[in-house]
């Protein structure tokens, strides 16, 4: 069986429009998430990580290179596929419930179905007795859970997360990461997760990718064997540690080579 | 209450809630009313006061007591209702329209780049003039009946109506859009579910600026030429030294100005809900 999701030589060219230099964010980047797979994506900042979630999502245009789910190319956003993105990006105006319904309504769900499924959600996430706040009640772990149920209830088979506990606090964050290997062993999607931090990839993925910096290359595919469930005290373990280790080695060659080049220019 | 609710776990804390008042002191709310209230009431007793002393002479400043038996006697006379009615006909029309209008436009110009393109010099050109000065072509045109105040309120509301929808909608939230056509929405329905909810706030703050502007548009387009009309009969009492006959028009107005912000300020409330509460 083939991968789930594959992406073919993926390379992303961007022309500023102002001086008309090109810049090539990505430069033929190959992976294939299986079926199931959580794959983590790391590279130091700026490397293209979340161009390529977006390019995953259907959201940007490839310059050269395909995106295949289930063997069938991506050329838009689309059902199979659903995105958490970095901000919660949460309607205000909207409950939390509705919030959730939201992709669903667009998707022409009828609402009372949508309202059903949003709520079951809304459950898995922990966030119940909250469905009538409006977001700017909530704290940003408990709007990041809304941004997760609202991509989660599309049941969508590939779940794209793009750096989501990036703006939050390190405990938050640390509990959040357990909420999420929670909520995907309950739900079993395949799922692509971009983030800048080292540890949390390797907590959460069966693979990390790491990128090289500027213009993103994949530099090295790193397999995860921790069995699962897996605790967030793993994290003090001396595997763990050898692994994170063993890809910020690989993470520091990329940023000593751009600070490099650019101390150079 | 928020804070007694079980949080789940991450220990997450909900933004500090407000302070509540002490026992036995005012909300800072009531507080402040209550200080109003208390000025407006000692600056009209205060009025009445240094003109029953014989400090001033009432043929300048009337009075309180003198504006309420005025107004009685204008609305047994009957001039009054009929200036309230054609006063209110010509801000009903003109205001109305200004806001349908301004609302469509300013949508149009919004959404639609070549649509702002075309009409943009237009706004610029007529919001910078001081378009009370149109008043005597609008007489020319349309007479002293009340089309000509109608078009003068209507020109003059319009502008602050479109002016802040079409903000409201440019300021439409990139991250929102980016979210929706994930979700695989189509341009209309990010229009629907993302820009107009978004332009609310900025169409009220346009609505309530531009009814300042139109009962200004009111008294002016009726000073200078009418037959009927609030600020048709401040003219005339000027003219004739009838002071009191001024204060009961500029009474009614500056009631009419009050009852319609504070209408406008509650339907804002019941659209401002999901915005974090502005502390005054």
């Amino acid at each position: 069986m083939g991968p789930k999701l594959e992406a073919i030589n993926v390379t992303v060219r961007y022309e500023n429009p102002r001086t008309g230099v090109t810049t090539l964010a990505l430069d033929r980047c190959s992976v294939g998430v299986q079926s199931g797979e959580f794959l983590a994506i790391v590279g130091p900042s700026g490397c293209g990580k979340t161009t390529f979630l977006y390019c995953l999502d259907g959201l940007l245009p490839l310059t050269e290179g395909r995106i295949l789910v289930d063997g069938r190319p991506v050329v838009s956003p689309g059902r199979d596929r659903a995105v958490v993105f970095q901000s919660p990006s949460l309607l205000p105006w909207r409950t939390v419930l509705r919030n959730v319904t939201y992709g669903l309504e667009l998707q022409g769900t009828p609402l009372p179905e949508a309202i059903a499924r949003a709520r079951q959600m809304i459950s898995l996430v922990g966030l119940d007795g909250f469905e009538r706040y409006h977001p700017s009640e909530l704290s940003g772990g408990m709007q990041q859970r809304v941004n997760l149920a609202r991509a989660l209830v599309m049941d969508a088979e590939v779940i794209l997360l793009d750096e989501p506990f990036a703006a939050l606090d390190a405990q938050t964050r640390e509990f959040m990461q357990a909420e999420l290997m929670r909520i995907w062993q309950e739900t079993r999607r395949t799922a692509v997760f971009i983030t800048h931090q080292i540890n949390e990839a390797i907590y959460l993925a069966d693979r990390v990718v790491v990128y090289s910096a500027r213009p993103g290359r994949v530099k090295s595919i790193i397999p995860v064997g921790f069995p699962r469930p897996r605790e967030l005290r793993v994290k003090r373990t001396p595997e763990f540690l050898a692994l994170e280790d063993h890809i910020w080695g690989l993470i520091e060659e990329e940023v000593r080579t751009t600070l490099g080049s650019a101390a150079h220019a | 209450m928020l804070e007694e609710k079980a949080l789940p776990a991450g220990g997450e804390r909900l933004d500090a809630p407000v302070p509540r008042p002490r026992r036995g002191r005012l909300s800072p709310t009531v507080r402040a009313r209550a200080i109003g209230t208390i000025a407006v009431t000692l600056f009209v007793v205060a009025w009445e006061g240094v003109v029953r002393l014989g400090q001033v002479n009432p043929l300048f400043t009337s009075s309180p007591t003198r504006i309420v038996a005025t107004f009685i006697r204008m609305l047994h006379e009957g001039v009054l209702g009929k200036d309230i009615r054609v006063s209110g006909t010509e801000f009903l029309i003109g205001y109305g329209l200004a806001v349908v209008v301004g609302i469509l436009l300013g949508v149009a110009m919004g959404w639609y780049r070549d649509v702002a393109a075309a009409l943009q010099p237009f706004v610029s050109a007529l919001y910078s003039t001081p378009r009370i000065a149109l008043v005597p072509l609008f007489i020319i045109w349309l007479g002293i009946g009340i089309w000509s105040k109608v078009a003068v309120v209507f020109l003059v509301a319009v502008f602050q109506v479109l002016i802040s929808t079409e903000a409201g909608v440019r300021a439409a939230d990139e991250s929102l859009i980016r979210t929706a056509r994930s979700f695989g929405a189509r341009d209309r329905q990010i229009f629907s579910t993302i820009v107009l909810p978004g332009a609310v706030p900025f169409l009220i703050a346009g609505l309530r600026l531009g009814l300042g502007q139109a009962l200004v548009g009111i008294v002016v387009g009726e000073l200078y030429a009418a037959t009927a009309g609030i600020g048709y009969e401040i003219a005339v009492a000027g003219e004739t030294f009838q002071t009191d006959r001024v204060f009961v028009g500029i009474v009614i107005l500056a009631s009419a100005a009050i009852v319609l912000m504070w209408a406008l300020r509650q339907w804002e409330l019941r659209f401002e809900s999901w915005k974090p509460q502005r502390r005054a």
